[in-house]
């Protein structure tokens, strides 16, 4: 094999050594921290993907160490491979910013933001993206689109309004899937990701559709409202599994496992995929084996949650009073009108 | 013996005087104090029959929050109880049926929702968190109870009278609210 030559490439004036034929994104996911762009469509794990999102924009300020000039517009780092003496600026450019804070100005124009709602509250991209370049408010005045619920089987929930149309799932149905059942129908404000014929998706390994997904319009159904990701507790786990690798994470409650999902790198991206029967069917902690509670970064909203289990209070009045009971225990309902029982209605 | 610190202070005692010593202009200027007190503003009330107002922003025991249609506004988010510092906040979702959109505002809604008032510290942070104005501490206490049990409010106590077929005790609940947040 040919010794693949290694260039020098700068992003955000560090300078780092990739291999050629490496894209702008994967070098600094590389180097890593403030400089990384964001990715909503890009999937370093599904060939082909990327270039649809215009999240992870940045600027060209020198092509090469051969032709120095700048890149007149904005790249998408997702699409675009390094050069050799290759200059790139991501937070520190102006004109970044400015783009990035206008392509998630986009993304939420027809974006529901029924974030209270919504099950992958929590662990979204786009709640990130949103909260770091978001706008306080929509300037967008007209009517934002929405579709019809189409029914994707058992397992998966679809909500086609909050989808961003990164093509994700498509991909991953191709390449893991033999056949895929469904795509992106319709073009532009119509576009959609549906099945054309009500078809539930049944493959073995769709269930990775939903770890892929960067926002809610693909959803566990198993986990569907059960609870808030911040309140489960995420736990390593694997089990010996024919069809897949096995490795899983765990979202716990107490003892109860509310759902499965793939284990997921630093990016949010899953490093191995698993199976169907391992995501949905195995929801009990007796058929796993637990490795030990994952690694949650301390600003994520996941660490947040406390609660642990419920705990019934012992009553402990009658014991201490020889076994008398209170005489008088008061209402709130006697006390308070803006608390009151009788006028909680059935209408 | 030698003293530790130079800070002691050596107490003289004279003997007392005569009028000292008689007692009584002290004993009749300290009753005179005393009387001057009766005809002075009494600092306290008699609390059942007069109550005094609410400072305005007075937190109380947590209302759940209806819309002018009487439907419900919580949807079970949870960020009350994340954002709550002492734990209190328990609650159950679940997805509203087809024949429910007059009883619930969204799609999903609290199916049990459960505060333990003896943790509450009252610090109104759930109030803050809510995005959908559901719920807001009012101007009532948590009356005194033997039982631990009787402090955990579920949603039959917290609830909001129905505003189309309870006005009046709906306005009660809100008019306190309204007026707090004017000030």
């Amino acid at each position: 094999m040919a010794e693949v030559k290694h260039i020098k490439v700068t992003i955000d004036n560090i300078t780092v050594e990739v291999p050629q034929g490496t894209t702008i994104l994967q070098a600094a996911r590389m180097i890593g921290g403030d400089v990384v762009p964001p990715a909503m469509c890009y999937y370093s794990k599904l060939e082909g993907s990327g270039g649809k999102c215009r999240t992870c924009l940045v600027e060209v300020a020198k092509g090469s160490e051969a032709d120095p000039r700048p890149m007149p517009k904005l790249v998408a780092s997702c699409r675009t491979g390094v050069m050799d003496g290759m200059e790139v600026r991501n937070i520190t450019s102006d004109r970044v910013k400015d783009a990035r804070n206008g392509v998630v100005e986009f993304l939420l124009l027809n974006h529901p933001l029924d974030c209270p709602i919504c099950d992958q509250a929590g662990e979204c991209h786009l709640q990130d993206l949103g909260y770091e370049h978001g706008k306080e408010a929509t300037r967008y005045e007209f009517k934002r689109r929405t579709f019809e619920k189409h029914d994707l089987g058992p397992y998966i929930q679809l909500h086609m309004t909050r989808c961003i149309l990164c093509y994700r799932c498509v991909y991953t149905a191709d390449q893991l899937t033999e056949k895929r059942v469904h795509g992106v129908l319709s073009r532009g404000d119509h576009a959609e990701i549906a099945t054309y014929i009500e078809k539930s998706l049944d493959n073995n390994f769709i269930g990775n559709v939903i770890d892929v997904c960067p926002v809610g319009a693909l959803t566990d159904k198993t986990f569907r409202f059960k609870n808030r990701v911040w309140f489960t507790k995420p736990v390593l786990a694997h089990r010996e599994c024919k069809s897949c690798c096995g490795k899983v994470t765990l979202w716990q409650r107490g003892d109860q496992v509310l759902r499965v999902t793939a284990r997921k790198d630093q990016w949010g991206e899953v490093e191995e995929w698993i199976c169907n029967e391992c995501r949905f069917d195995k929801k009990s902690t007796s058929d796993w084996t637990i490795e030990g509670p994952a690694q949650v970064s301390r600003h994520s909203v996941i660490s947040q949650g406390h609660y642990e289990k419920l705990v019934q209070p012992k009553e402990t009045f009658t014991a201490v009073h020889d076994g008398r009971q209170p005489q008088l225990l008061m209402d709130i309902h006697s006390v308070s009108e803006v608390n009151d029982k009788t006028a909680k209605t059935k209408s | 013996m030698e003293r530790l610190t130079n800070r002691a202070k050596v107490m003289e005692q004279k003997p007392m005087s005569f009028m000292e010593s008689l007692y009584l202009p002290a004993i009749f200027k300290g009753m005179a104090i005393t009387f001057m007190h009766l005809f002075k503003k009494k600092a306290t009330i008699n609390y059942p029959e007069q109550q005094r107002p609410f400072s305005p922003v007075f937190r109380g025991l947590h209302v759940l929050n209806r819309d002018e249609e009487g439907r419900e506004n919580c949807t079970a988010c949870g960020l009350c109880a994340v954002a709550c510092p002492a734990e209190a906040i328990t609650m159950e979702a679940a997805e509203r049926k087809s024949n429910e959109e007059h009883l619930y505002r969204e799609e999903k809604y609290a199916a049990k929702y459960e505060i333990n008032m003896l943790r509450c510290i009252f610090c109104g942070l759930c109030e803050e968190a809510c995005p959908k104005d559901a719920i807001y501490l009012s101007e009532t206490f948590a009356p005194s109870s033997f039982t631990r049990k009787s402090f955990i409010y579920s949603k039959d106590e917290l609830l909001i009278p129905h505003p189309v077929n309870e006005p009046e005790k709906f306005a009660a609940a809100k008019g306190a609210r309204e007026a707090r947040q004017k000030n």
